[in-house]
């Protein structure tokens, strides 16, 4: 059996929660889900059409790591899993650890493909590369790394079992003093498109075409490492070998050289798009699509374009 | 108070990453060996606090002897000594269950690690550390203040931020914001050479392993489009790459 961690956002199940269904169901074995948190059991019903047999709903409320870790825990003994699968997200990497110990499994994080006869595919040095992991272990705990499964709706709507599960824990409790959301945006590390920008951009007050063209095409923000430690942007967009490493399906890179530890982020990007006035700038030498020249006269070019698409 | 720093030595952020043995080892001839860039910013703000609240930083790592080089620069900034775990460190766990056997021990009031090694991108050890320990565990903090055994903290979520609240022991891992680094001076370098560094032999292992590596994809080459024309980049997107 697997048994998959299912991430909430506003009482809907996340889509990197909806990919770990999907990956589950084609791991072979029977899957269940199991999503802790409020939510309309209409929309945990969807987690059938992704993969699941079944949903379990535990209604508390408070995110507090190591008693979700109890609670899955207590799950997982109960139906006897083989795996458990988490979205490779800051939740995800903070609960896995801790059932990882509880269940004596192996863990291994942000995979991106289904196990081969080498193992797990997982990124290393932040995108420069990718490992195979093999486990020694009966139970294996994965964290799976968003936009690496092209969603399939695979069945129906399935029935959801509110339960709850007796905690107990002899570690003490962190408690939550408030919670501050982003602005109401796209969580970069889940995000399909991106629209990022460097120290091309010469100054924050510049980042409103950056704003409009991501808000026009839907997409999250970030940004090179220099820009995120002049404080033009918040250091939660920096990507790269010491930021934040994504694989969006698209990567528009604006006035960023492309050092080799910024490409090392993003280089697992399905398409980069690199825009930059010098035509030997290295970003280029990954990008699928170039264009050369002062991002001040070609953004508005490509946000009128993306205006009339969104117009048709 | 006694801080537990958890420092991974990995391949300057420059290494161009290749391997060796058929792609099953990585290929560290010519590698520039590092402090783990997130590593170095928990054991500043671990040297801060002490200097606030007096007490001890102690460095540890588990890595052979190469690693050396590399934890005497932790001592020549501040740290107060330094163990080193005599084991190449295999996998998350293998590292945990090392440092967790050691902590359990000494009585740590905070354990820092990294939010994530730049080598193998894990982000578990704290984790794991918080569950063999029993004591919490909370990631990605970029802010932490201590009130007697009480430390308020703020980290990142998924779409924001928390501030939260936790009894010490706790273990943590360290995200960008929490310290800006320090330089070693001449006077700490010199003074790393006497302070103890102490190998102790290992006790766990691990249980994962890796069987292959493979480099990314070659890009098929880049599609220039002219700067006048750039509107047409929608287009292309749209209709050609699908994407949006
Ligand atoms: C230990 C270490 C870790 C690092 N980690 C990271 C990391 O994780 N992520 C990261 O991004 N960097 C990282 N770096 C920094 C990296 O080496 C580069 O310095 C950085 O990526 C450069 O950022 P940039 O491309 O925005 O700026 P620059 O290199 O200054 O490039 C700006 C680009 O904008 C172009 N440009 C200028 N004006 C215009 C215009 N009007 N229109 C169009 N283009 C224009 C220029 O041609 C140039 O190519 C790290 C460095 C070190 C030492
Ligand atoms: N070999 C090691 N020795 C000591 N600490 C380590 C080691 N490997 C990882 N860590 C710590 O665990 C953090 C997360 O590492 P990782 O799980 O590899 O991403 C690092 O930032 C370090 O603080």
């Amino acid at each position: 059996m697997t048994l998959v961690y299912v991430e909430l956002a506003e009482g809907k199940i996340k889509k990197s929660s909806l990919e770990a269904l999907n990956y589950a169901h084609k791991l072979g074995e029977e899957v269940i889900a199991i999503a802790i948190g409020e939510a309309e059991d209409a929309s945990l019903a969807q987690a059938g059409k992704y993969g699941a047999v079944k949903i379990i709903h535990v209604p508390i409320l408070a995110f507090e790591n190591n008693e979700y870790a109890c609670i899955l825990a207590a799950a997982a003994q109960e139906i006897g899993v083989k795996y458990t699968i988490f979205s490779n997200t800051y939740t995800g990497k903070a609960i896995a650890p801790r059932l990882a110990v509880k269940l004596d499994a192996s863990i291994i994080s942000g995979v991106t493909e289904l196990p081969q006869s080498d193992g797990f595919k997982k990124g290393v040095f932040s995108g420069k590369a990718f490992a195979f992991v093999n486990s020694t272990k009966a139970i294996h705990v994965i964290t799976l790394t968003p936009n690496s499964f092209a969603l399939e709706v695979l069945g129906e709507e399935v029935a959801v079992e509110t339960r709850t599960y007796a905690i107990e824990s002899t570690t003490p409790k962190t408690k939550s003093l408030d919670k501050i959301k982003a602005g109401g945006k796209i969580p970069l590390t889940e995000a399909e498109l991106v629209v990022s920008a460097g120290r091309g951009m010469k100054g924050p007050e510049n980042w409103g075409m950056i704003e409009e063209l991501a808000e026009l095409l839907g997409a999250a923000t970030a940004c090179s490492k220099p820009v995120s430690d002049m404080h033009w942007r918040p250091h939660t967009e920096h990507v790269g070998q010491t930021g934040i490493t994504i694989k969006p399906n698209l990567y528009i890179a604006v006035g960023i050289s492309g050092a080799i530890q910024h490409l090392a982020g993003i280089s697992s990007s399905k398409v980069i798009v690199a825009i930059n006035k010098d035509a030997e700038a290295p970003v280029f030498k990954i990008a699928d699509y170039g264009i050369v020249g002062d991002a001040f006269e070609v953004l508005p070019r490509i946000i009128e374009a993306a205006k009339n698409l969104k117009r048709s | 108070m006694k801080i537990l720093v958890c420092l991974s030595v990995v391949p300057d952020t420059t290494t161009k990453i290749s391997f060796t043995d058929s792609d099953t080892k990585f290929n560290s001839a010519g590698v520039t060996w590092i402090m783990n860039p997130y590593d170095e910013m928990a054991l500043t703000r671990a040297l801060e606090l002490t200097e606030l609240h007096s007490g001890t930083v102690t460095s540890i790592t588990v890595g052979s002897v190469e690693t050396e080089a590399v934890i005497r620069k932790a001592l020549a900034v501040g740290a107060t000594d330094a163990i080193r775990i005599n084991a190449a460190p295999t996998d998350a766990m293998q590292v945990a269950l090392e440092i967790a056997a050691y902590a359990k021990t000494e009585n740590y009031d905070l354990i820092f690690t990294g939010r994530e090694s730049i080598d193998y991108n894990g982000g578990l050890v704290a984790g794991l550390i918080g569950e063999l320990l029993k004591i919490p565990s909370i990631n990605v903090v970029t802010k932490i203040e201590l009130n007697g055994s009480v430390a308020k903290l703020e980290r990142d979520i998924d779409g924001g931020r928390e501030v939260l609240e936790s009894e010490t022991p706790l273990v943590l891992s360290a995200q960008k914001e929490f310290s800006e680094p320090r330089i070693p001076n001449m006077r700490g370098i010199m003074a790393a050479r006497a302070k103890p560094l102490k190998v102790i032999e290992p006790v766990a292992s691990a249980n994962t392993s890796f069987t292959k590596f493979e480099m990314p994809k070659e890009k098929q080459g880049v599609k220039m489009i002219a700067a006048e024309d750039a509107g047409a980049l929608i287009g292309l997107l749209h209709e050609v790459a699908k994407v949006i």
